[in-house]
């Protein structure tokens, strides 16, 4: 596993307590799970999306991901409609591990409310957490 | 140390089934046709398996090899925590498949079963008077089972009494199985976190026990070896508050005729036949797990149940509060037997010595691996010891490693990662049937692989090297699984 | 005691290094008011000899072959077993072995699940099956559940058809958690009547038997169309495996899920367990499955191996979110269905289903011929319901002096039933045998 240093933690999104990050795309969120996340669970096995048009409010599960051993429920940062899933991640689940960022998405929202991101941590105050953590 | 236990080969490779074979072939003797053929409507027939077609020796060879790829009990030391790998007499193997017994219909009048039901009638009471409970049903199946019938019958309880209770308190120790019986009844499992010594506190229980609570499942001892000494206090909390305490009574290899459940406040409880009362694991079942309760539970236990009449037994249907049913029959018959041999067998005293020397095994491993591994509860133990991976992580070598290492000098690990509450756990239980030779065999192996974990740590990365594949890839078989051929 | 190998002098030295001086110091943790001081009042230990002789004596009280003709079925079928089997299955290797969760060291069994899951796949048309459960009920019962888990709908309709304890032990599990369990009646002609399905557009499942408690053969693929309107999924549940050596199996008429009992695929009856819970479904559904599941992978030098997989469906990992609690699943039946399933091979099992079915067809005609009416004319497998005149009890029991158990009657389960009787009839019944029972009911 990575020490926190080797962690890649992106300036263009914002992280969640629990690891997932959110990408502000024009009107739509992009959302998806953390460098240290994918890093911490291992070669991912399987990923459960929700289904388009499915809505969640901020905080609540939306999806889990498992891996051989472990199982993480992943919770969404912010409100919304579902608008489109990442199908690619049935076949190639391990795009979480190689892409966090990229590939490695998991779903498109339509943001019931911006504001809720301001909750969200920079990529400061996530990596102050990691190390506090420690 | 001298000459490694683990040796190599003879591992012959051998392909699947349907590898095999020749259409036409057979390995099962057809009984002689004495009646006209009479054949089924067209609609009806179907094509019949893709099975193939094997010799007697076809088959026969093959299990024999497949077998040879394995380790029991009977091939060396199991000590797996939380499963009681203790050996399993053969005498009770041979009371099982006599015919009286195997050939019996479980629906056969009772007048031409009454060896089955006495038997059973008799077990009930020995688990009676091992738990100190007062009734007992050997209808589940396995142990978790068995967790599933308590939580039933604490849900009828509280039904009849008018109330819909919503939780069920489950300590952070607890054995996975808990929680997802706990679910299975419809109840919501309301984590408890254990103390600095490892086991409940009073407090911890006392500030989350509510009306709404149906009760709190507990283990004890409990899955880190220790005895939950605040049980007849958290017992009182419980039942203060009209709840009920379910014990897990996986671990009662540690205190038969030391402690008796029903006296220090537990309700129901389930044992595991295929642990504390030897009968054989099955390379993961069949197993039984029998539930016994006190006397204010004995009207919601399944039916039917055996009762004496007469001098005679019969099976008795007429419980209207029971919860109905758990198994279509009457348990699993064939792995009671075993566990009635084996009381019968051991009597009261040597029941009572097994515990006694389960918990000084476990001690004595306890005390001699303490300065190798890592030990997070340096207490007393029961009938098991957990150590962690702490003194390895350094060396970039895990739990896992050490497991894997432990095969190439002949032992099968102890279980690992659980329970959750120590990080790279390490949990051994000997059993009783393991000699003071064996035990020192499987100290001196575990000190060598911490030695190596320091000089060579590639030996623990790549083992186990001697079994008869490496390391296989899970995650493939995660991704992309392959579960049929 | 054979099985504690402990000399005085090994305890002596073990208290030693622990700095006690005798085993009852050891439970210092158990405090006084937790401990029993009394001795456990069980019988005296018996030496393996006398065990032996209690052992045997309490087996000659049961009704058993050969000396008994029993002509009883109802969900536990006597067939015969193979000595190779027998003997295979007790290696101990495979016996005293642990769940293969040491995949490197479990080989063996693990090889020997895959095959079994595979077999059992081929013999009810499905694409997966697991690792076994603890008996048909269960299975049927951990089948709906799986349903309502897919379908995220509370009701389920199950025919009442179905083997009756079957359907108490789904009642059993359905109570607790408020599912809604309704029956479908049958009909005279001793099939289900799922009539009543076009009402329904609220259910999880549709759960059939086929061949049904009374023998009768179900139209499966007519029933698991009307399901597939509602919307629900069609679960087949099934007590007498070797069925399908002969007929349609239940994939092949449109089944989503199926779960049933093996314990005639070469397990003997031991008064009704352990048993085997057969439990399949489409690929679609695998991840929602319960119990274990092996695949096949392969290990760091390529070579082929099999591994516990989809673990984190399971009660170890997934907690109170699993499938389902199991742990122990029927690991060793499931070993001897596999063997069993090998040894009479594709060709054998056609030929031997033929044979049980002809094996109860005579005694049909035979019955028949001397009289009895056959209470219901669909075709069956093994087993069927025949009436009897009223007052047969007396009959009955007279049979039962005889050594011959002329079926079980059906009025405990079916009131409107009174005088009729499930006779089974498999390859371990000879003509003879036959002939016999039909001169005794005759006189």
């Amino acid at each position: 596993m990575k020490e926190i240093s080797e962690i890649h933690l992106p300036d263009d999104v914002r992280y969640a307590q629990d690891h997932e990050w959110v990408r502000l795309e024009k009107d739509k969120i992009r959302v998806g799970l953390d460098d240290y996340a994918q890093d911490q669970l291992g070669d991912i096995v399987f990923v459960e999306l929700p289904q388009v048009g499915d809505t969640f409010k901020q905080g609540e599960e939306f999806a889990t991901v498992e891996s051989v051993k472990a199982v993480c429920e992943c919770y969404l940062p912010v409100s919304g409609k579902i608008i489109a899933v990442n199908t690619a991640l049935e076949e190639s689940p391990e795009l979480v591990n190689d892409s966090p960022y990229g590939d490695g998405w998991f779903v498109e929202v339509n943001p019931g409310n911006l504001s809720e991101m301001e909750n969200l941590m920079t990529h400061d105050a996530c990596l102050e957490k990691l190390k506090g953590a420690e | 140390m001298k000459e490694s236990l683990s040796a190599t080969g003879p591992f012959l490779n051998e392909p699947l089934l349907w590898e095999k074979g020749k259409k036409g072939r057979c390995g099962f003797s057809l009984p002689r046709r004495d009646v006209e053929p009479c054949p089924l409507d067209e609609e009806l027939m179907g094509e019949g398996p893709d099975f193939p077609d094997l010799s007697e020796l076809d088959v026969v060879r093959h299990y024999t090899r497949l077998a040879q790829w394995n380790f029991g009990v009977d091939t060396g030391m199991y000590p797996l925590g939380s499963c009681t790998m203790k050996y399993s007499p053969k005498t009770n193997e041979k009371q099982a498949s006599l015919p009286g017994f195997t050939g019996a219909h479980p629906l056969l009048p009772s007048g031409l079963s009454q060896g089955a039901l006495k038997m059973m009638f008799e077990f009930e009471q020995y688990l009676n008077e091992i738990t100190g409970m007062h009734a007992t049903t050997l209808q589940p199946a396995a142990g978790a089972h068995g967790e599933l019938t308590g939580m039933l019958m604490i849900c009828a309880y509280h039904k009849k009494q008018g109330k819909q209770r919503s939780k069920i308190i489950v300590p952070d120790t607890a054995h996975g199985t808990n929680p997802a019986s706990v679910s299975l009844c419809g109840f919501r499992p309301v984590p408890v976190t254990s103390n600095e010594q490892g086991i409940l506190s009073v407090e911890a229980v006392s500030e989350i026990m509510d009306q709404d609570t149906a009760g709190i499942m507990v283990t004890n001892p409990n899955t880190l070896g220790l005895f939950e000494e605040n049980i007849q206090k958290i017992a009182q909390i419980v039942h203060d508050k009209g709840g009920l305490v379910y014990c897990d009574g996986a671990n009662m290899n540690a205190v038969m005729g030391v402690v008796k459940m029903g006296d220090i406040g537990i309700d129901v409880m389930q044992l595991n036949l295929h642990k504390t009362f030897s009968t054989p694991h099955g390379g993961g079942g069949p197993g039984s797990g029998p539930v016994s309760v006190a006397k204010h539970l004995e009207p919601f236990l399944p039916v039917p149940r055996v009762v004496e009449e007469n001098g005679a037994y019969i099976l008795a249907k007429d419980y209207p509060d029971s919860i109905g049913k758990i198994s279509a029959f009457h348990g699993a018959f064939g792995v009671i037997i075993k566990a009635y041999s084996y009381i019968r067998r051991m009597g009261p005293e040597n029941l009572k010595k097994a515990s006694q020397l389960a918990v000084l095994n476990a001690n004595y491993i306890k005390e001699m691996l303490k300065e190798t591994l890592h030990l997070p509860y340096d207490r007393p133990c029961m009938h098991e010891c957990v150590f962690s991976d702490k003194h390895q992580a350094a060396h970039k070598v895990a739990t896992l490693d050490m497991a894997k290492r432990l095969m190439d000098y002949g032992f099968h690990p102890p279980t690992i990662y659980f329970p959750l509450v120590v990080p790279g756990a390490i949990m051994v239980e000997p059993t009783e049937t393991e000699s003071k030779e064996t035990i020192d065999q499987f100290i001196e192996a575990f000190k060598a692989i911490v030695n190596e974990a320091v000089e060579n740590p590639d030996l623990l990365h790549d083992a186990p090297k001697s079994c008869k594949v490496k390391r296989l890839d899970e995650v493939t078989a995660a991704r992309k699984p392959c579960l049929a051929g | 005691m054979i099985y504690l190998p402990h000399t005085h002098e090994d305890i002596v030295s073990m208290l030693q290094v622990l700095g006690v001086d005798k085993l009852d110091d050891l439970f210092s943790t158990v405090p006084e008011d937790c401990r029993f001081n009394g001795d456990l009042n069980l019988p005296e230990a018996l030496s393996e000899w006398e065990l032996n002789h209690h052992m045997s004596t309490l087996s000659h009280t049961m009704a058993v072959s050969p000396e008994y003709k029993v002509f009883l079925g109802a969900g536990s079928y006597e067939h015969f077993i193979p000595a190779s089997v027998s003997y295979l299955l007790g290696r101990s290797e495979f016996v005293t072995s642990y769940t293969p969760y040491q995949p490197e060291m479990s080989q063996g069994t693990l090889q020997a699940i895959y095959e079994y899951q595979t077999l059992a796949a081929r013999l009810l048309g499905m694409e997966v099956a697991t690792a076994s459960h603890y008996d048909g009920a269960t299975a049927l019962a951990e089948a709906l559940l799986m349903a309502v888990r897919i379908t995220k709908r509370k009701k389920v309709a199950i025919s009442s058809l179905i083997h009756p304890l079957y359907r108490r032990v789904v009642q059993t599990y359905f109570e607790p958690a408020g599912y809604e369990v309704v029956e479908l009646p049958y009909l005279n002609t001793g099939v289900t009547d799922a009539t009543g399905l076009d009402e329904m557009d609220d259910l999880a499942a549709v759960a059939i038997q086929s061949p049904n408690f009374f023998g009768c053969i179900e139209n499966l693929q007519a029933l698991g169309q009307k399901t597939h309107d509602t919307k629900a999924l069609f679960v087949v549940s099934f007590t007498e495996a070797l069925a399908y050596g002969l007929l349609k199996n239940p994939g092949s008429q449109g089944a989503d899920i199926v779960g049933g009992e093996g314990q005639s695929l070469g397990i003997p009856r031991s008064f009704g367990g352990p048993a085997l819970g057969m439990l399949a479904s489409s690929k679609k559904h695998m991840r929602s499955l319960p119990g274990r599941l092996v695949g096949k992978t392969k290990d760091l030098d390529g070579k082929t191996g099999f591994v516990l997989t989809l673990a984190t469906r399971e009660q170890h990992i997934r907690r109170e979110k699993a499938t389902s609690n199991i742990c122990t699943n029927n690991s060793l039946c499931a070993l001897a269905a596999a063997m069993y399933m090998a040894s009479v091979g594709g060709t054998g099992i056609r030929k031997l289903s033929q044979l049980n079915h002809d094996k109860a067809e005579y005694l049909k005609k035979e019955l028949k011929k001397a009289g009895f009416t056959i209470t219901f004319d669909s075709p069956t497998f093994n087993e069927f319901v025949v009436e009897f005149p009223s007052g047969f009890e007396a009959n009955h029991k007279h049979l039962l002096e005889k050594k011959i158990i002329a079926g079980l009657c059906l009025a405990p389960y079916y009131p409107e039933l009174a005088n009729h009787y499930l006779l089974c009839v498999t390859e371990t019944r000879s003509k003879d045998d036959m002939d016999a029972l039909v001169r005794e009911v005759k006189s």
